[in-house]
């Protein structure tokens, strides 16, 4: 079916960068503001879904030639690898470490290994849930 | 190292996930499997040692203080189920190499069974009620996964069935964790049953108790709450089938088990009678089913239903006869239920059918498999000195100490309809004329007989060996009867 | 507060049972999805609405909610949110080779299949 959806598509070309980078804010949000991995991965979700009602599943898969289950696996390692990093370090599991870094451009930061876990949950929200839906969708 | 307790979760897991990226490559899924099984076995071993020399072994995740962080805790009675488990599990995998087909291998066959029992083993382990809420989860939706399977059209209306009635009872959880965290504000287990013993036992908590017997009852399936089961269970292949019987209704034994001893001892005439009187309409309701039917997977699945009945009926009584001879029986029943289910996957292979009445004089082609299934049989029915026996003296030990003589003859007459429903799969496969057979490999039959047949032996070495096992399960009846050991062992920091 | 927090979750309740009973598979799962909002907002209002802060520690903040409810919402509601997802799938493929979507004719027995 070919209908004539030109003003979703140009909308969509801009809300879609708008929508990916607000998703990336909340996620370096998440640590003393509301936010983290989970939302910041809905977040880029419905981003993507907005990409696949506005065009349509290949043109999307040709655009972002990921395989979302993958993309799942590589998202719960990162979570349990820092999760698991507190054996090395003798600690009970789930432990993080932080520490204040002078960077560059940002000036003192704190950084978390925490964010690392919440990088994971983030790729696990996108990856579970574009498997979803492309499950539902290619269906048809 | 104090994460080690961790091991037989986190093992699997990882294993688990990095499966994820060998979606096509079947045979580096098994190995990996094998592999990922007999590390997490390892560990659980050593966990078993550690916490006979050491005690219990208690960690509270991300470095927090006890009550608050989540704790994860790992008793005797934790440790030697979560070994037992991947025992089973490390057969049944060996066994679904010929026996699940390349189809379901290559549709995350392996990861979801690594998934499961990363919950199983996790449930075992929290001490964390909500916690626990999740493990449950984690090894709901891989079991979810593993019922259908295969999509046939059995399975997809089985499977919605009982995942409906899953997402239900789990609702039913959250909602007695809510009403919990809002009469005692904890959720850590040795925290609650402190409040609990402080505040004595108001009527608030013996509902609570009875909403905790109903959601742990829905997946463990006690009367009235097992109708689900016999259907759900028939619908997927044998494997499936045999770490579903082996392993997800214990995990609901477990966990009324675990709550029953540790939250709810202070009004026992009230709660735990109650949980007896189900206990035994539950074993009768089982038996009527068992003798019931002449379909091969429906009477051992209700064979199931009668051994929770005789779990908990034994740890009803609250006493140290009842409580270990509970421990006894539950391992031997993750055993024997493991075998069997194998064995009968064996029969069904061979035959090309479950129903009985269309088989007959197997045992002039494959005399082993008849023998292997007789002493299965015996060992299920507690002839001595098979595993059951153990368990089931104790049990009818603890009831009569405790005064509940009818109880004790309903289990004892129980043990002989077990038998009679357990031995007439063996008369009429078995015995009698031989009805032609379809054409089945001699290999694949050997194959699939292997780990059926190692996890007989395993169950007579079990039934054997009580002796050199008492003093482990005497240290896991020590901290189920008495709760201050636990609540001591998380809360010491 | 409580009080019309008691009343809407006994409201989401009941409507989930309304439709839980019926026979029509895509209404069971409308209501399964209806009673895991009612647990979730029945834990929400258990752990005591509390204060109007959010549960983030700071200088001067006294009257903070209690983090930990919303913390088991947000794992509860993501695990409804995965459950509810599948079973939205299964129910379509059982849909497909079914061709129906009544309960009472996915009945079935040992006999015929």
């Amino acid at each position: 079916m070919k209908s004539n959806d030109v003003i979703l598509q140009t909308a969509t070309k801009v809300v879609f960068f708008i929508i990916f980078i607000f998703s990336i804010h909340i996620f370096f949000a998440g640590h003393y503001a509301p936010g983290g991995g989970f939302v910041g991965g809905l977040l880029t979700t419905g981003a993507l879904v907005l990409l696949l009602l506005a065009f349509d599943l290949e043109t999307v898969q040709k655009a972002l030639p990921f395989n979302f289950t993958i993309v799942t696996g590589i998202g719960l390692l990162l979570s349990l690898g820092t999760a698991a990093g507190s054996i090395f370090f003798n600690v009970p599991f789930f432990t993080h470490a932080f520490d204040h870094f002078d960077l560059p451009l940002f000036g003192d930061t704190s950084l978390h290994t925490a964010m690392i876990f919440d990088a994971g949950v983030y790729l696990v929200v996108v990856g579970a849930a574009l498997t979803i839906i492309q499950t539902i969708g290619g269906d048809s | 190292m104090i994460n080690h307790l961790l091991f037989p979760i986190i093992i699997p897991f990882f294993f688990a996930i990095t499966l994820l990226f060998f979606k096509e490559k079947v045979k580096v899924q098994r190995v990996l499997t094998v592999i990922g099984l007999t590390l997490s076995l390892i560990a659980a071993l050593f966990l078993v040692a550690k916490v006979k020399t050491d005690g219990i072994q208690a960690l509270t995740l991300g470095s927090w203080p006890a009550p608050f962080g989540i704790s994860m805790v790992s008793d005797m009675f934790s440790a030697i189920l979560v070994t037992t488990t991947l025992l089973i599990t490390i057969l049944v995998v060996v066994y679904s190499f010929t026996a699940i087909g390349e189809e379901r291998e290559r549709f995350f066959y392996y990861p979801a069974i690594l998934f499961m029992v990363t919950g199983v083993n996790g449930a075992f382990t929290t001490g964390d009620i909500f916690n626990m809420f999740v493990f449950f989860e984690v090894l709901l939706i891989a079991s979810y996964l593993l019922i259908v399977l295969g999509g046939e059209k059995r399975q997809l209306r089985e499977s919605i069935k009982y995942i409906l009635v899953n997402v239900i009872s789990s609702a039913l959880f959250v909602i007695t964790v809510a009403f919990l965290y809002s009469v005692v504000g904890t959720l850590n287990m040795a925290d609650i049953a402190v409040k609990i013993a402080e505040i004595g036992q108001p009527g608030i908590i013996s509902v609570i108790a009875v909403l905790l017997l109903i959601v742990f009852g829905v997946k463990g399936s006690i009367f009235p709450l097992h109708f689900w089961l016999p259907s759900a269970y028939a619908a997927p292949p044998t494997p499936v089938l045999a770490l579903f019987g082996a392993l997800l209704t214990k995990v609901g034994v477990y966990a009324i088990m675990r709550t029953y001893t540790l939250f709810f001892v202070n009004d026992i005439s009230f709660t735990h009678n109650f949980l007896m009187v189900l206990s035994i309409l539950t074993i009768i309701v089982g038996c009527i089913g068992a003798l019931a039917y002449f379909d091969l997977k429906q009477i051992i699945i209700y064979n199931i239903v009668i051994a929770i009945g005789v779990i908990l009926f034994g740890a009803a009584q609250l006493n140290e006869a009842g409580v270990s001879g509970a421990i006894f029986y539950l391992i031997h029943d993750m055993l024997i239920k493991g075998a069997l289910f194998l064995l009968i996957g064996v029969i069904i292979y061979v035959t090309g059918t479950s129903n009985l009445r269309a088989m007959g004089g197997l045992l002039k082609t494959h005399a082993t498999l008849g023998w292997t299934y007789l002493i299965a049989a015996f060992g299920l029915a507690g002839i001595p000195p098979l595993s059951g026996f153990i368990g089931k003296l104790l049990i009818v030990k603890g009831a009569f100490e405790a005064g509940n003589i009818v109880g004790s003859m309903i289990i004892l007459a129980s043990s002989l309809v077990v038998l009679l429903s357990v031995i007439r799969i063996f008369i009429y496969a078995f015995w009698g004329e031989p009805v032609p057979l379809p054409k089945t490999e001699r290999s694949t039959y050997l194959k699939m007989l292997t780990p059926a047949l190692l996890l007989v032996v395993l169950s007579v070495l079990y039934g054997i060996g009580t002796e050199w096992l008492i003093p482990y399960v005497t240290d896991a009846t020590d901290v189920l009867l008495h709760p201050s050991i636990y609540i001591d062992a998380v809360l010491k920091e | 507060m409580e009080f019309i927090m008691a009343i809407v979750i006994g409201l989401l309740f009941m409507a989930a049972v309304y439709l839980i009973l019926s026979r029509s598979l895509l209404k069971i799962i409308l209501g399964t999805g209806l009673l895991s909002h009612g647990a979730h907002l029945l834990i929400l209002t258990m752990g005591g609405l509390g204060g109007s802060s959010p549960p983030v520690l700071a200088e001067g903040v006294t009257d903070l909610a209690d983090p930990l409810p919303q913390a088991l919402i947000l794992t509860a509601i993501v695990i409804s949110f995965g459950v509810t997802a599948f079973i939205l799938v299964l129910a379509y493929r059982t849909y497909a080779v079914h061709n129906t979507d009544n309960m009472n004719l996915m009945k079935g027995d040992d006999e015929h299949d």
